[in-house]
């Protein structure tokens, strides 16, 4: 988690600046030799929230790693989920609300603390408003994107490369082949 | 495309243009009968088909909201979505995954068989098996369907050699790449499959039957379909005999409008379909048209489902290929010493990766759910589809709290699932896990039952009116010229999936209208 103390580094000085402008920013920096570094033009990103402060936006962070563990998975994924909250938030004042509260009644730190202790607070509220919708956004939007499917190895759109045919729908090796009885065989042109 | 009159008292409307639907519209024109098909949805095309599936998702489903009660699953896990179907023209067959299995001859005798199942409403369908196995085979022929007339079965991808060594070590001997209707090779003016793995998404080469693309242009050829898209039927009205005399709808401008017709076929999906009947209650048929038996709604049936994944030391990669190509039949039998009436299907199955998580997956957040989806890549799966039984609360109702952009209340379902399809479930999750347990998995990961994509009985055919809605036609008992032409006509869901029943009984509806249209009985 290299990319841990880079973003919340980054992310105390930008909450300098959002103290200016109200609102707050997320950045971090990708992981060296993580596969993101050829999909981005550069190693550190940053997106500007609508609603929510920087603080928020890194205790909304820290939560969000907690519901979808996946310790090599880049920040730069989580924070698309951040950023889709922060926009249902601007969208409405009800959502905002309920935003704004949620994260207030975690404790102050919440970012910084041990996972365990994270886990123990969330499985307090687990059954309320605020966690479910940061839960269900979460499966939403954070295995919806390039940056997941490159991270879990999901190949995506296949129409374009002429589907998985000569590509490796069969390439599995590891146990014996079907008989042709109980399958069939290539097509041909 | 011709435009019918509104006021043209000889055209048959039919409502809604997925396999029932669409199957309809070919058949009835090709014997010489003026169509008017509304679809609800937009039309696309395999070009505007989209293999991202947050955008495929947003742009094919029924996304109207629905209401929602029982102690079934998608209470808890899918509060917005308990059931999964299209909106589109060409209707679920868009979306569906091909299977084709047929129902079994004890299926559709499933009260004689099983006996008095309390808390159960079987009956027996009002059809001899010969008969629907001729129209199954008409069906079959017509959809390509693999492994049968000469077809070849798929070939074997990765997932599928997993199902298959670890089902053979159990000892199942009926396992194979599926029957499918999705080209093995080129046929019928289709490409053959490439192993895309987005069925789900709208088939972008069209090696998957749909009848966006076969049965719809073949009928819009003869001159004689008129496709309303983007229209929504809100109404079926009758006059004073009782007749069915057409439709009110909105139109794509939102509209009200009113089409008349000879004859209505409605084949909306069972929920919809049933939504609309109730819809239509009117001073005569104060419960819903074709109501009188209190059948509408009632027997909802959705299959016992569930996903059953498989996680290894080594790669899969299941995300490759058609997605339900492989299947264990041995266990489509009935033999109650499993400690369970009726039969099921394991399927070959596999989620793309932003849908994995969302229907696919127990509840869950933390460490526990975070390390299947870091599996990914070495996961096998299946799908449990088995027969569930119909019960006569487990129904379609209009929501008294939730109404569409029309004003009109949005279905509302209540389901809970029979002790006896809790029992298959376990049994048949409990193989699916021998399955990959035999092959070496490390971990197994059984699903809730995901939203429903199989919708069946809300308007059952039935020897006896007060049992059901339809006759052995899908010909209402109480409304003469008024049709159904979709999944709710099963008597019982059995353990096939749908499409295909629903496909063999609209080739012979449409054979039954035709004939009696030129005797002038209709």
């Amino acid at each position: 988690m290299n990319t841990r103390a880079t973003h919340t580094d980054s992310l105390e000085s930008a909450d300098r600046r959002s103290f200016v402008r109200g609102v707050g920013v997320l950045t971090g920096v990708i992981a060296l030799g993580s596969p993101l570094a050829g999909l981005l033009p550069g190693r550190a990103w940053a997106v500007q929230l609508r609603v929510l402060s920087s603080a928020d936006a890194a205790a909304l962070l820290a939560m969000i790693r907690t519901i979808a563990p996946h310790d090599t998975l880049d920040d730069a994924a989580y924070a698309l989920v951040v950023v889709a909250v922060d926009g249902d938030a601007a969208g409405s004042t009800e959502a905002r609300a309920g935003l704004k509260a949620g994260i207030a009644s975690l404790r102050d730190g919440f970012a910084l603390m041990p996972e365990g202790a994270r886990v123990e607070q969330l499985r307090r509220i687990e059954s309320g408003t605020f966690f479910q919708s940061v839960r269900i956004k979460t499966l939403l939007v954070l295995y919806n994107n390039p940056i997941a499917w490159s991270h879990f190895g999901f190949e995506g759109e296949s129409f374009s490369k002429g589907g998985y045919l000569l590509r490796g729908f069969n390439d599995l090796k590891w146990l014996p082949d079907v008989p042709l009885a109980d399958s069939g065989p290539m097509p041909t042109a | 495309m011709p435009r019918f009159e509104l006021n043209d008292t000889d055209v048959v409307v039919i409502v809604g243009s997925g396999a029932g639907g669409g199957t309809m519209a070919n058949e009835l024109t090709r014997r010489g009968l003026k169509v008017v098909m509304f679809e609800a949805g937009k039309r696309q095309s395999l070009a505007t088909f989209s293999q991202n599936p947050g955008e495929a998702f947003a742009q094919l489903t029924w996304l109207e909201p629905r209401t929602q009660s029982g102690s079934w699953d998608p209470v808890k896990t899918s509060p917005t979505l308990p059931a999964w179907h299209c909106r589109t023209v060409g209707g679920t067959t868009v979306h569906w995954t091909g299977a084709t299995p047929r129902l079994q001859p004890y299926e559709i005798r499933a009260r004689s068989v099983y006996g008095d199942i309390p808390g159960a409403s079987l009956a027996d369908w009002p059809i001899d098996y010969d008969e629907l196995k001729r129209w199954y085979q008409v069906a079959e022929k017509r959809l390509g369907v693999t492994r049968r007339n000469g077809n070849p079965g798929m070939p074997a991808s990765n997932n599928f050699k997993v199902m298959y060594a670890g089902a053979r070590r159990l000892g199942y001997k009926r396992v194979h790449t599926n029957y499918l209707a999705i080209n093995s090779r080129a046929r019928d003016d289709r490409a053959f499959c490439i192993q895309q793995g987005f069925c789900v998404q709208g088939c972008k080469t069209g090696a998957k039957w749909s009848t966006l693309y076969t049965e719809i242009p073949r009928a819009e050829a003869s001159g004689r379909l008129d496709l309303r898209s983007e229209c929504f039927v809100t109404r079926i009205e009758h006059d004073e005999a009782g007749r069915a005399t057409g439709v009110v709808y909105r139109d794509a401008a939102g509209q009200e409008q009113r089409q008349r017709a000879r004859i209505v076929c409605v084949a909306g999906n069972a929920i919809e379909t049933a939504r609309l009947l109730l819809l239509s209650e009117s001073g005569r048929f104060k419960h819903g048209l074709a109501n009188g038996s209190d059948q509408v709604g009632r027997n909802y049936c959705h299959h016992v489902l569930s996903f059953v994944f498989g996680i290894f030391d080594q790669p899969v990669s299941f995300w490759r290929g058609a997605v339900l190509a492989g299947v264990v039949e041995d266990e489509n039998i009935q033999d109650p010493r499993r400690g369970f009436a009726g039969g099921y299907h394991l399927e070959l199955a596999m989620l793309d990766l932003p849908t994995l998580p969302l229907i696919g997956l127990p509840y869950g957040w933390g460490r526990d759910f975070a390390s299947v989806v870091d599996n990914y890549r070495n996961m096998a799966g299946m799908l449990v589809n088995g027969e569930d039984l119909p019960r006569a609360d487990n129904r379609i109702t209009l929501s008294s709290t939730r109404k569409d952009g029309y004003g009109l209340p949005v279905a509302h379902i209540h389901c809970d699932p029979h002790p006896n399809d809790l029992a298959m479930r376990a049994h048949a999750t409990g193989q699916g896990r021998k399955i990959y347990e035999a092959v070496g998995a490390k971990r197994t990961v059984v699903s809730p039952m995901p939203p429903a994509t199989h919708q069946m009985g809300t308007a059952r055919m039935s020897h006896d009116p007060g049992q059901g809605v339809t006759n052995a036609y899908g010909r209402t008992h109480e409304v003469p010229n008024l049709f159904i032409s979709d999944g709710s006509v099963q008597t019982t869901a059995g353990a096939a999936n749908p499409t295909l029943t629903i496909v063999a009984l609209a080739l012979r509806q449409a054979d039954h209208i035709g004939r009696e249209a030129a005797a002038g009985r209709l």
